[in-house]
């Protein structure tokens, strides 16, 4: 297991030898995260270990898909779509444009829920979809639209409890095992690399969905992120957060009105 | 506000429980006193929900100031922390409580274990660890870290616990400093405060 200095040489190699920084990271994530990697792949030392992680690049990418974690599922949490859709979309349908964010989209599936909800209003056809994360493998996965088949039967239930009327079985194509979306959705989508940690505004939005991403830093780098997320917001645009996250507490609060109990902020000036 | 005159606790309570462990929460928690140098943390295996039934049970049941927590929550004495549905918990060293949606481990998140053994990493000896009802191995890792970094050990005793096999797993693989049924547990966590 590695001890607090270790785990401080650690990130500053890392972002010596790679630019990725760490430091913002909650630091007992960050630890089990490396600590689990560690044990996986049988390291002797903390030497050996860190000798890897400089000068192995391919290596490096593997351990930043470990520590940046990219378990996601379609409609997770369904009561959160069922408000997007009875609620956001029907307040975004008189934009002539409708531009939606996704931070930290992982392998994309919260993009494709995004995109299936915007078809079913009818307004997939005038919106434009940026998904991004710091892990440039996890984004040719979700560009590809790709998904285990096995994962359906559980997308399904989360789609329909979302209030999802349609056979969900519609929208993908079954073979050998995957599940390949249907590229009318895709079509309005655009992935990028991003790092919330280092990079700037680069759009306005009139939706930005960032849910359990900014569980995983502490709290000045999630006042940056949300910095972000604000100098990227239009007026009245909304800001999704996930279940157990909260602005509460920061600088931004005060520009922002809560939905109801919803994870879900407007803003207001 | 309230939430700067508490002082960071003295004791870190974490309860884990899985199938039988409601039971025993209800019967424990409304007989604990004087639990203001203590933080409570609750990490049970449940469905994910949008309601909070098992914070308002545990509320109404113990009268005690019961809330799930979220992102970065602060750990604080004198209150009942419960671990939310689908997510891991992890302890920062400066009392504020992480939540995590990585793998599943042992089929379950929240991972007892790695509650456990979070704990056992941020306070160390302030740590004790009880370890109640339930129908999986989950929890035996997490006190062998608890115990290895200089924490207290509780193991509901398996002849009390409605599904034995959890308590029972865990005492064939580690000895426990108490092995209690669920009035002593309360009992073992009001003698707390009254130990220094």
């Amino acid at each position: 297991m590695t001890d607090d200095h270790e785990l401080d040489i650690l990130i500053t190699e890392i972002f010596d030898y790679h630019g990725y920084d760490f430091s913002g990271y909650s630091r007992a994530s960050f630890k089990r995260r490396i600590d689990r990697i560690y044990q996986l792949d049988g390291f002797g030392s903390f030497e050996e270990f860190l000798s890897r992680v400089r000068f192995d690049r391919g290596y490096f990418e593997r351990l930043v898909e470990e520590i940046t974690v990219n378990v996601t599922e379609m409609f997770r949490d369904p009561s959160f779509y069922k408000v997007l859709r009875e609620e956001i979309l029907p307040a975004l349908r008189s934009k002539p444009f409708i531009r939606i964010w996704h931070a930290g989209c992982s392998t994309g599936q919260e993009v494709y829920s995004m995109a299936i909800l915007l078809e079913e209003a009818g307004l997939l056809s005038k919106a434009l979809l940026y998904a991004t994360d710091i892990n440039q493998s996890v984004l040719e996965t979700a560009k590809q639209g790709v998904f285990p088949l096995s994962l359906m039967k559980d997308y399904a239930e989360n789609y329909r409890d979302s209030g999802g009327k349609k056979d969900f079985t519609t929208y993908y194509f079954a073979n050998y095992g995957l599940a390949k979306f249907d590229e009318r959705l895709s079509q309005k989508m655009v992935f990028s690399q991003h790092s919330l940690v280092s990079d700037g505004s680069f759009n306005e939005f009139d939706l930005i969905v960032c849910r359990n991403v900014m569980i995983y830093f502490d709290k000045e780098l999630q006042d940056r992120a949300l910095q972000l997320f604000d100098d990227s917001l239009s007026r009245l645009g909304y800001l999704a957060l996930g279940t157990k996250e909260t602005i509460k507490y920061t600088s931004v609060q005060k520009k922002y009105e809560q939905l109801r109990n919803e994870k879900i902020w407007k803003k207001i000036n | 506000m309230e939430e700067n005159q508490l002082s960071a606790p003295r004791y870190v309570v974490v309860i884990g429980g899985s199938a039988g462990s409601l039971d025993v929460l209800l019967q424990v928690l409304p007989l604990l006193e004087n639990i203001e140098k203590i933080a409570i943390v609750i990490v049970v295996h449940r469905k994910n929900s949008d309601d909070n039934i098992l914070e308002e049970l545990l509320r109404m049941k113990s009268g005690l100031h019961v809330k799930e927590i979220e992102d970065k929550t602060l750990l604080k004495a004198g209150r009942i922390h419960v671990a939310p549905a689908d997510y891991h918990l992890l302890f920062e060293k400066d009392q504020s409580l992480a939540l995590d949606v990585s793998e599943k481990v042992q089929y379950s998140r929240p991972s007892i274990d790695i509650a456990f053994e979070s704990a056992a990493e941020a306070f160390g000896q302030k740590v004790i660890a009880v370890l109640l009802s339930g129908a999986n191995s989950d929890g035996t890792d997490g006190l062998l870290a608890v115990k290895k970094l200089g924490g207290i050990v509780v193991i509901q005793s398996p002849v009390t616990a409605d599904v034995p096999y959890m308590p029972a797993f865990a005492l064939t693989h580690l000895v426990p400093d108490h092995v209690l049924a669920p009035i002593a547990i309360a009992d073992f966590i009001n003698g707390l405060n009254g130990g220094f």
